[in-house]
């Protein structure tokens, strides 16, 4: 073998391990079902942005990996991240037991509420299945909102289920929703401050119970995947104490 | 009855997906697809027969608007038109408002609509294609008998074209069956509806889509043996003798 092809291969190996400071963890795609406003969403000119985008992105920084956003519908955003389509989800994804089954989840990065939102003009004041009784309720396909809601509500309103949390406002701003159960921040983005006034917030935040709501949303990773589960679960208490993870929040939520 | 579900409970001791539960969503959901598939099919045929007729027309007011309509419905994905009719109607200013909106608040309706219109189309031109190949001679002895336009339609060319468009006609109610599939992006919860929200709620896809399949393939299976029996009677004449 000539001696110049013996360094050409050596140089291409050199470049293919340089690069990564943590030896054990590479770079990795992440799964993300855009858009949920605020937690990812599109900007005007295509950019991906959102609170789980920014903070994803400070991670993967300080662990010293490159990440790569892959987006992918929600209602196959597991069955992706099992057929390797990317390693890890971040994309608002509640732990719970039935996840957890499937998946291996980091600790809980944010834990938001959920709640109702009906148009301003509506008269139901408290959601108790008595005084849902009959009505519209709008969810998500497949999220524990759609859960909670088809066990408690299923019986005596309606529950019509959306692939996009868009085509639940568009049918919201057509009135054939009386009220719609989501993610509080998600709902706030996307009916309170973008329609102001058309809409309002309907009783309490509600996180309980533990069986549908879990413990907040984590990032989830394949089960084998342990030590990037403790690189992530490392970088977001670092996050944490350096006040990184403050400031990304204080963008989208205001401060705590 | 109660033996019947006791039975059912049984066989499903061992299963955390298809439970009485989510068999009873599989069941509401074949209800709707075949109540929608059924009702477009039957007012798409009642539709096309007509436009049919007057495609074959000699005057062009007729013929072009007709040709307009089935270019644009059989241009167009199935899809993009239910999108259309259920989440486009509502950017029309105020419809709200008007009586229209009690018929396309819920899903259904628009639905019907979209699967109606399109259907219908294709029906058309699989009729207009059979009267159009009618035998000359068989016209022009209707006219030596001096029937007119309308008794000769009914008794000669129409009974005739029917028989001719019938193996066409048994593809389009079939595509028309899958084609229905689409009804769940609408929030419908047809059989596609079930199994997507069966799939969402256990992320099984095998479980909860195979299972639909199976029950698209019994309806195929209806379809195709109903058709194939009204040929065996309708064509009978067309027959090799002796068989």
């Amino acid at each position: 073998m000539k001696i110049q092809t013996v360094l050409g291969i050596s140089l291409i190996g050199a470049t293919l391990f340089a690069g990564s400071a943590n030896a054990d963890v590479r770079d990795i795609r992440i799964g993300v079902d855009v858009p949920y406003e605020p937690m990812e969403f599109r900007t005007p000119d295509g950019e991906l942005t959102g609170f789980d985008i920014e903070l994803g992105n400070a991670l993967c920084a300080e662990i010293g990996i490159q990440c790569e956003w892959v987006v992918q519908g929600w209602d196959g955003i597991i069955p992706g991240l099992m057929a390797r389509k990317y390693d890890a989800i971040m994309s608002s994804m509640t732990i719970n037991d039935d996840r957890r089954k499937q998946v291996l989840f980091s600790d809980p990065y944010f834990t938001p509420p959920s709640a109702w939102f009906a148009p301003a003009s509506s008269d139901i004041e408290v959601p108790y299945p008595q005084t849902l009784e009959g009505k519209t309720i709008g969810v998500q396909r497949g999220t524990l909102q759609d859960n909670y809601v088809t066990d408690n509500f299923g019986d005596v309103a309606d529950v019509n289920r959306y692939a996009t949390a868009d085509d639940m406002v568009l049918d919201m701003d057509a009135g054939r929703l009386d009220i719609v159960f989501l993610d509080f921040p998600v709902g706030k983005a996307t009916l309170i401050d973008s329609n102001a006034g058309n809409y309002k917030v309907i009783g309490e935040m509600i996180t309980e119970p533990k069986e549908y709501f879990g413990d907040g949303f984590g990032i989830a990773f394949r089960q084998r995947d342990e030590e990037l589960a403790n690189a992530f679960n490392e970088a977001l208490a670092t996050l944490k104490d350096n006040g990184t993870y403050e400031d990304i929040y204080s963008d989208y939520f205001g401060a705590k | 009855m109660e033996s019947l579900t006791t039975w059912i409970e049984g066989l499903l001791a061992d299963n955390t997906i298809f439970t009485l539960q989510t068999l009873s969503y599989y069941g509401e959901g074949l209800t709707t697809t075949v109540q929608l598939v059924f009702l477009s099919l039957i007012i798409g045929l009642v539709l096309a027969v007509p436009l049919a007729i007057g495609r074959g027309s000699k005057h062009q007011w007729i013929k072009m608007p007709i040709f307009f309509y089935c270019y644009v419905f059989r241009g167009t994905p199935l899809l993009v038109q239910l999108y259309l009719i259920y989440y486009g109607v509502v950017f029309i200013d105020g419809i709200q408002d008007t009586w229209l909106w009690v018929i396309l608040e819920k899903p259904f309706v628009p639905a019907l609509i979209a699967f109606t219109l399109n259907t219908a189309a294709y029906t058309t031109e699989i009729f207009r294609g059979a009267i159009k190949s009618t035998a000359r001679g068989e016209i022009e002895a209707a006219r030596a008998y001096g029937m007119s336009w309308w008794l000769m339609m009914r008794r000669i060319v129409l009974p005739s074209a029917f028989r001719r468009a019938l193996p066409a006609y048994g593809n389009e109610v079939i595509f028309m069956l899958h084609a229905s599939a689409i009804a769940s992006v609408v929030t419908i919860m047809d059989l596609t509806g079930a199994a997507r929200f069966v799939y969402a709620r256990f992320y099984a896809p095998f479980d909860a889509f195979l299972f639909v399949a199976a029950i698209y393939l019994c309806l195929t299976f209806s379809i195709l043996y109903l058709f194939r029996y009204l040929e065996k009677r309708l064509l009978a004449h067309l027959k090799p003798s002796g068989q």
